[in-house]
């Protein structure tokens, strides 16, 4: 199976291409008929466009002839690839959704920063992959379109919000994506599907054409089935974007020349692994994977130490409060104005706002909304968003402590494998502990990358199930992290075991 | 029992930015519909603002030319309120550290007559923040439209104290302010444009009180003349009411100034719960003193500074600086006019009298004229020497105005030199004395006044081109022989 194109990585592939073993047309026949075949059961997916994506393949190829006929044959880096993107990263011409009823017919004009930066590169932008709505959720369940089913149970998640774009990469239906997390919503679903998803440092991918959650969290990143993949659509997507204030002016280093280098020099990683995380409300079978992963990096030469992240239990209420607050405000814009859902029976300005929204957000949305402007209001800002302020800078101040003495932090990246559809849904709490290990990240605006460590036993009610082991790197240290995670990948061959679909 | 109002005013000044306050879309006034617009403008999914550096330039020099404290850091808020000529449904602006902080503006309040300076003295400011316009509803036959062609306009909003007196104060703080804005190159502060609007809040107590009373708040006062007479109209209800026994509330009036009458726009418990917080989007950016001062650079003299060195380095009187002065361009064609010629006061006269008011009767603004400072300070000169005479300048004038050449080829082309011919004028005046035998009598009896009854005659020979001056010399010193 895993010599099928649609489940090759990217490496893989750009060598055959650049050979000429085969053509962009080929993959991208090869990605749609897999997507064909498997769809119906996945629904990764909230709208492809075939002729589309054959058409971006077509031109890869002209261009690679060209370029050939120039002599030239250094091609860029995504030269041909079939990249899925999320549908809250806007590609022009192309739905943009957010997976909500409130954008259901809207069609964006622009490029998303990143959407250039791909296209750029030659990647083959490649449908529209399915979320919580507006990201908002754990499990793709808040999805106003249906839900994502997980590529190894199909009666489970596949995790969320990303969870269109982890099934995607998993079951064979594009061979890299993009996703967005904000708590958890690329580290998450990477961990239930099996799949390396890389939340990159906040700051190191333009958020300009990213529909904003919460925009003090959101970062872009990529899906994809090998470290190296992640690292090569990183180098794509990342760099300063002027269009992007909170876009940082740092150079972008060649991370895969970067992974190599600290392979070759055998570095000895010191990694931390903090006790706050492998507490109560861990399933016992993802604990064991995990530990079988730090067995693994010390029989590396790794040094394993125990390290405190104290404020690690305030982490969920502090997410909440800021996450919502800005999104309360952020989602302000879907008014029924401009764009986007109208309700059919309003009467006035005012009715069009509330019959408007009320139709068009769902529950999960709303619910944030409301939490949102509660805790903004006047007088209860100091007792809520301010104090979430402060427990969050206390938050980085604890992994920037712990990274005096280790160069990364190892953790579960979920503290269950994929659950069953519908098992949270009614429990929003028990929802929300989900990102309990992926939050603090996102506060401290690190990178962070879950990479397959292993599966559960299976048992009479439980297929074997894929666990995730997180890595949290220091600010803007993509490259160390990436080389913690594919010195462990290397010695490894979970990436041989697919879905069986 | 007597009152004395207490108004603070909020005067909002669009700054004059080529592009818009987060994103790079042009800033203009009577556009189509919707052109002036973006992604960002129009607050798609997805878009983020950048701060417009251009527009921060402007306000720190305002804060600088009202003598205001800049902040070290220019931090963003977003304001939270839902309306549909909002784009994002909330708006970018400054909530707990504004850009400027205190400051003041030089006021003049009206003197005695027009032609007599009135007292001076300062309005202290509050605050100045920048923020971002927002869009215009255009209400028709059962249906809004909404035009985003201004939304994301930088706008500055100007808050002072409250420390206003009267509606007379008010009138001459906006008039202050505009003169300020315009020096600056800051604003146009034309108020048809909308490029500067003003609220009023306006409470009245007992003299003697130091307590401030209940305040109202009066907006849509579209003009400098309606800002008054709302006022003045405020006060007056006011007024009306404590001495009727009844309580001032808490509220919003909107001011209808060509029917001068006001009605309640909504009370205190109505008011917006803005939900202010920091704007995730915008990074705090340092306002280091280096910028500062490179900023500072570019500030003008302010007007009532200037005005009063024209009247004390250039002895231009107060009737021709209150012309001159409020017009950075006006002010500055008269200085370059009167270094050219040396002469302040005429060159002064020339362009507060005759050209203000031949660009008047053409519609031209100044820009537009064919009269330049050179053409005035040549023509001051034809003058004080002698080569033409003031009746002969005044044509002269309005000749250059309509062909833009210089004085001299006018009067050569039209033959308007004075005469000089020393010979003809002695020969006109003696005609003169010998027809005129009895007031060669009164004359030489002591009476002075006699003198006129020659002038007329040697002027009609002379067909007005003698130069009185000389015909007065000539006269008296044929009469003394």
């Amino acid at each position: 199976m895993p010599d099928q194109l649609f489940n090759r990585s990217i490496s893989d592939l750009s060598r055959m291409l650049a050979e000429g073993k085969i053509s962009s047309v080929e993959l991208m026949q090869a990605v749609i008929a897999r997507t064909k075949s498997v769809e119906p059961r996945i629904r990764a997916f909230n709208s492809y466009d075939e002729a589309d994506a054959l058409a971006q393949a077509r031109a890869s190829d002209e261009r690679r002839a060209e370029a050939r006929a120039s002599g030239n044959t250094a091609f860029r880096p995504l030269e041909g690839i079939p990249i899925g993107i999320k549908d809250v990263i806007s590609v022009a011409g192309q739905p943009l959704t957010a997976s909500s009823q409130m954008l259901a017919n809207f069609v964006s004009p622009y490029d998303a920063t990143a959407t250039v930066r791909l296209k750029a590169a030659g990647a083959i932008c490649w449908g529209r992959l399915n979320l919580d709505e507006f990201a908002m959720g754990s499990s793709t369940e808040n999805s106003a379109f249906g839900t994502t089913s997980n590529p190894w149970d199909l009666e489970r998640v596949p995790g969320g919000s990303s969870g269109g774009s982890a099934a995607a990469v998993s079951a064979g239906e594009a061979i890299a994506t993009l996703g967005s997390d904000t708590g958890g919503s690329i580290r998450q679903p990477a961990a239930l599907c099996s799949v390396v998803g890389l939340k990159p440092s906040y700051g190191r991918v333009s958020r300009y054409g990213l529909i904003a959650f919460a925009s003090s969290l959101d970062q872009i990143g990529p899906f994809a089935r090998t470290v190296e993949d992640a690292a090569t659509v990183l180098g794509v997507i990342s760099g300063h974007d002027p269009k992007d204030s909170t876009s940082l002016r740092l150079e972008v280093p060649d991370y895969n020349r970067g992974i190599a280098e600290m392979a070759r020099s055998g570095r000895k990683w010191k990694l931390g692994i903090p006790k706050e995380y492998f507490g109560e409300g861990l399933d016992p079978e993802v604990g064991a994977a995990v530990q079988a992963a730090i067995d693994e990096y010390r029989r590396l030469g790794c040094e394993i130490r125990e390290v405190s992240l104290p404020h690690t239990k305030y982490a969920v209420g502090a997410y909440y409060i800021i996450a919502t607050a800005e999104c309360s405000s952020n989602l302000a814009r879907f008014d029924g104005v401009r764009y986007g859902h109208r309700s059919a029976d309003a009467r006035d300005a005012v009715d069009i706002y509330f019959k408007s929204r009320a139709e068009g957000f769902g529950a999960e949305v709303k619910r944030r909304i409301i939490l949102g402007t509660y805790v903004l209001s006047s007088g209860y800002y100091d007792a809520f968003y301010l104090r979430a302020q402060k427990v969050r800078t206390l938050i980085r101040r604890d992994f920037l402590e712990a990274y005096k003495e280790v160069d990364a932090i190892v953790t579960p990246t979920s503290p269950t494998p994929a659950f069953r559809k519908g098992e949270k849904a009614a429990s929003p709490l028990a929802m929300y502990l989900n990102d309990i290990y992926t939050i603090g990240v996102n506060l401290a605006g690190l990178p962070g990358i879950s990479i397959p460590c292993g599966f559960t036993k299976a048992t009479p009610t439980r297929v074997e199930l894929p666990v995730g082991l997180q890595i949290i790197g220091q600010p803007f240290k993509e490259t160390e992290l990436l080389a913690i995670a594919s010195a462990y990948e290397q010695r490894t061959h979970w990436r041989e075991r697919l879905p069986k679909l | 029992m007597t009152y004395e109002a207490v108004i603070g005013l909020e005067v909002h000044v669009q700054l004059k930015t080529r592009s818009k306050m987060f994103t790079r879309v042009a800033t203009g006034y009577g556009q189509p519909e919707n052109t002036l617009t973006d992604p960002v403008v129009l607050a798609l999914p997805g878009t983020l603002p950048v701060m417009n550096k251009e527009a921060l330039d402007k306000i720190i020099k305002a804060g600088l030319l009202l003598g205001c404290d800049i902040a070290p850091v220019c931090k963003w808020d977003r304001k939270n309120y839902f309306y549909p000529d909002s784009p994002k449904n909330y708006q970018i602006s400054q909530y707990d550290q504004p850009i400027c902080r205190g400051g003041s503006v030089e006021i003049e309040l009206p003197g005695p007559s027009r032609n007599v300076m009135g007292e001076h003295k300062k309005i202290e400011l509050t605050r100045i923040h920048l923020e971002e316009d927002v869009g215009k509803l255009n209400h028709g036959d059962g249906v809004s439209l909404v035009d985003y062609n201004r939304a994301g306009t930088p706008l500055m909003e100007i808050v002072s104290e409250p420390v206003i007196r009267s509606a007379d104060e008010a009138f001459a703080y906006l008039t202050a302010l505009k003169a300020v804005m315009i020096y600056g190159g800051i604003s146009d502060c034309d108020m048809e444009k909308g490029q500067l609007r003003c609220d009023a809040n306006i409470s009245i107590r007992p003299v003697g009180q130091t307590a401030l009373g209940t305040k109202v708040e009066l907006k849509n006062l579209n003009s400098f003349s309606f800002v008054r007479d709302g006022i003045q109209h405020e006060i007056r209800r006011q007024i009306g009411v404590a001495q009727t026994g009844g309580v001032i509330v808490q509220e919003t009036r909107d001011y209808d100034g060509e029917a001068g009458v006001s009605k309640s726009l909504r009370s205190k418990e109505m008011a917006h719960d803005y939900r202010y917080f920091p704007d995730p989007d915008l990074m705090p950016v340092e306002v280091s003193d280096a910028w500062k001062s490179a900023v500072r650079a570019t500030c003008p003299e302010l007007p009532f500074d200037r005005q009063r060195r024209l009247q004390s380095e250039y002895g231009v009187p107060y009737t021709i600086t209150s012309v001159l002065v409020p017009d950075r361009e006006l002010g500055d064609f008269f200085e370059e006019a009167a270094r050219a010629c040396g002469k302040p006061q005429a060159a002064g006269n020339w362009i507060a009298n005759d050209l203000l008011r031949e660009l008047g009767a053409a519609r031209q603004t100044l820009a537009q004229s064919k009269v330049r400072p050179q053409h005035v300070a040549a023509l001051v000169k034809l003058v004080e020497d002698g080569t033409i005479l003031s009746n002969a300048a005044k044509e002269v004038f309005i000749d250059m105005f309509q062909t833009g050449e210089m004085p001299d080829v006018i009067v050569a082309r039209k033959g308007l030199k004075a005469e000089t011919n020393m010979d003809e004028l002695e020969k006109w005046c003696a005609d003169a004395i010998a027809a005129n035998a009895k007031s060669v009598a009164d004359y030489k009896g002591g009476k002075e006044s006699a003198l006129n009854a020659f002038k007329g005659p040697v002027m009609r020979a002379a067909k007005g081109k003698a130069d009185p001056k000389r015909v007065d010399e000539t006269l008296r010193r044929l009469l003394s022989q």
